[in-house]
């Protein structure tokens, strides 16, 4: 015997068709909220990062306070957020951009030490100033990494604004939240599934922009012989 | 051009001075190779010359002026500087590469593009190796674009840290002919460091011998150092075929060659017979009218109305004047006629060279 709770089926087909409206409002604000947390990460991480790869001392202390963040669970920051900032864009990011630093300041720590020496050294003695070096030498060579930390960051935050429906923000979380107290498991899907798919295609538009950007970071494995 | 005095460096935490004292003068032009065991300082002198390591006392002038009274990145800018792993940029082209002083220094592209050609031509480079990555290239053809590099904009003074030492033997020996060559036309003043006495022996017009602590144990021209090493360290870096090293430094023009028996081919089998004995020789060199035909020995005048009828050999091998007395001696010892013979250009005869005589050239 199958026992049917209601009529609502898995999808509703009418109601996607008539919310495409609100679903774009939403997954452009979804868009929005991530941009500007990485962006927002990125300002704040590599100024840390290139201060602690040339002060080796600054390192441990700056990824244990960016870990501590790490480790603080989405929602007791927002809740904690909240009598302070309000139930603005300014909570939502500051949690977002918190998340991001711990991965974004490894990952850029760990490409400016995978520059070659020899290339520093070359550098230096043909005449580069700190500056130069660090902006014509060791970032482009610390891109592939850096842009690697990029990646995951971005998925995360994806994943993480959904969270921030809940301080009446969240872009396509809006959805995931609206489907679970309504009970009605198609705002919920296209939520989730519109979530997953923005991940994979910018995670996969940043691997291409990276491959773009560093064309000799593929020549360099080919190796001639001549 | 370059002076180095009273230079010591301390780093600091490390017991005993890396270099301590250290005088020496570099002329205009001159290649120095620094060169001793690991540890001698020897790269910490180098360094000390561009500031890429700051010397605890002393001074350093180059080109009259102190180094330390300059801004180092002007006067990096104007000093050619080569490594062993040449530290290319791997996200740059090698033209790119190439213009990386002139860049620096603010070249417009018309200026840059004429000078990378310049040094592609300099160098023998294959010009479509420009729009390569350094990642894409051998290990000759980055040493190459690596000192090419280093001569974008003409400094008058370079150094040198091991900079062929990162290749195979056969193609090191090919880098340093052609960098012989290159220096022979511009007369750069050049700092060289290298541990391999035979490489220091083939590219300097000086050699500093230096010992722990950056104590000079000899500084002079490689013959000089085979022939009269100073002290017993000099004598036991320098190592075993001291006497065969020295050869090959001595040109066959810089000693007295022998005039050797020679006949006309027209003459005469007996003139041929007594020119032989004048010499001690069994044999005797055919010259026409100074071009040397070849060489008849005594069984093939048997028989023979004049020395064209003895119908001359060709010498195997050749010296000329300007060919090493190492070159020489390998002749010598492969030749049936066991002397080596000299000729300029056009086969015109010389002489000959004998063992005897290199031999006496060595123990003098």
């Amino acid at each position: 015997m199958t026992v049917t709770l209601s009529a609502e089926p898995f999808v509703r087909w009418s109601w996607v068709a008539g919310h495409l409206h609100d679903i774009r409002i939403h997954f452009v604000e979804h868009i929005e909220l991530t941009v500007i947390a990485v962006a927002i990460g990125l300002v704040i991480s590599l100024p840390l990062a290139v201060y602690s790869h040339r002060h080796r001392r600054a390192y441990p202390p700056v990824t244990f306070v960016t870990g501590l963040m790490y480790t603080v669970p989405s929602l007791a920051l927002f809740a904690f957020l909240v009598p302070f900032t309000g139930l603005t864009t300014t909570t939502a990011e500051i949690g977002l951009v918190s998340y991001t630093l711990l991965i974004l300041i490894r990952n850029v720590v760990a490409g400016l030490a995978g520059v070659p020496e020899d290339v520093k050294d070359a550098a230096r003695g043909m005449g580069y100033t700190d500056r130069q070096l660090l902006w014509r030498v060791e970032l482009p060579l610390a891109a592939p990494v850096i842009v690697a930390g990029i990646r995951i960051a971005t998925v995360t935050t994806i994943g993480l604004v959904t969270v921030t429906a809940l301080i009446g923000k969240g872009g396509l979380g809006y959805f995931i939240l609206k489907g679970y107290r309504e009970s009605f498991p198609t705002s919920t899907l296209i939520g989730g599934v519109l979530s997953v798919l923005l991940a994979t295609l910018v995670d996969a538009l940043l691997l291409f922009a990276q491959r773009v950007l560093t064309p000799w970071a593929r020549a360099s494995r080919v190796r001639a012989f001549a | 051009m370059i002076s180095l005095q009273s230079v010591s460096k301390q780093f600091p935490g490390s017991k005993g001075a890396a270099v301590e004292d250290l005088s020496m003068e570099i002329a205009e032009g001159e290649t120095v190779v620094l060169v001793g065991p690991s540890g001698c300082g020897k790269t910490t002198t180098m360094r000390m010359i561009n500031r890429l390591i700051e010397p605890t006392s002393g001074t350093i002038v180059v080109d009259g002026r102190d180094v330390m009274k300059q801004d180092p990145v002007r006067l990096r800018r104007g000093i050619g500087y080569v490594i062993q792993s040449i530290g290319l940029m791997p996200h740059r082209t090698v033209a790119q590469n190439i213009a990386t002083v002139p860049k620096l220094e603010g070249w417009d592209d018309e200026r840059i593009r004429t000078r990378t050609e310049e040094l592609v031509g300099i160098f023998d480079l294959d010009p479509e190796l420009l729009g390569r990555y350094p990642g894409e290239l051998s290990g000759g053809q980055r040493q190459r674009v690596g000192v090419a590099r280093a001569l974008a904009v003409d400094p008058p003074v370079m150094l040198m840290d091991e900079p062929f030492a990162a290749v195979d033997p056969i193609v090191r020996a090919r880098l340093q002919d052609q960098f012989l060559d290159i220096q022979d036309r511009l007369k750069k003043t050049i700092v060289f460091v290298t541990h391999d006495i035979d490489e220091a022996i083939k590219m300097a017009d000086r050699i500093a011998i230096l010992n722990k602590g950056g104590v000079i144990e000899q500084y002079a021209p490689p013959e000089e150092i085979l022939r009269e090493p100073a002290n017993d360290f000099v004598k036991e870096f320098v190592g075993v075929e001291r006497g065969l090293k020295r050869l090959a430094l001595v040109a066959v023009s810089d000693i007295q060659i022998e005039d050797g028996p020679v006949v006309a081919p027209s003459a005469g089998t007996d003139e041929a017979k007594q020119a032989m004995e004048r010499f001690g020789f069994d044999w005797v060199s055919v010259v026409d009218d100074g071009e040397l035909q070849g060489w008849v020995d005594r069984a093939s005048l048997d028989g023979a109305r004049s020395v064209a009828d003895a119908k001359p050999r060709p010498f195997g091998a050749y010296v000329t004047a300007s060919s090493s007395l190492r070159e020489a001696l390998d002749s010598i010892v492969t030749s049936r006629t066991q002397v080596a013979v000299v000729v300029s250009e056009g086969q015109r005869y010389l002489g000959v060279l004998s063992l005897e005589r290199i031999s006496k050239e060595i123990t003098s």
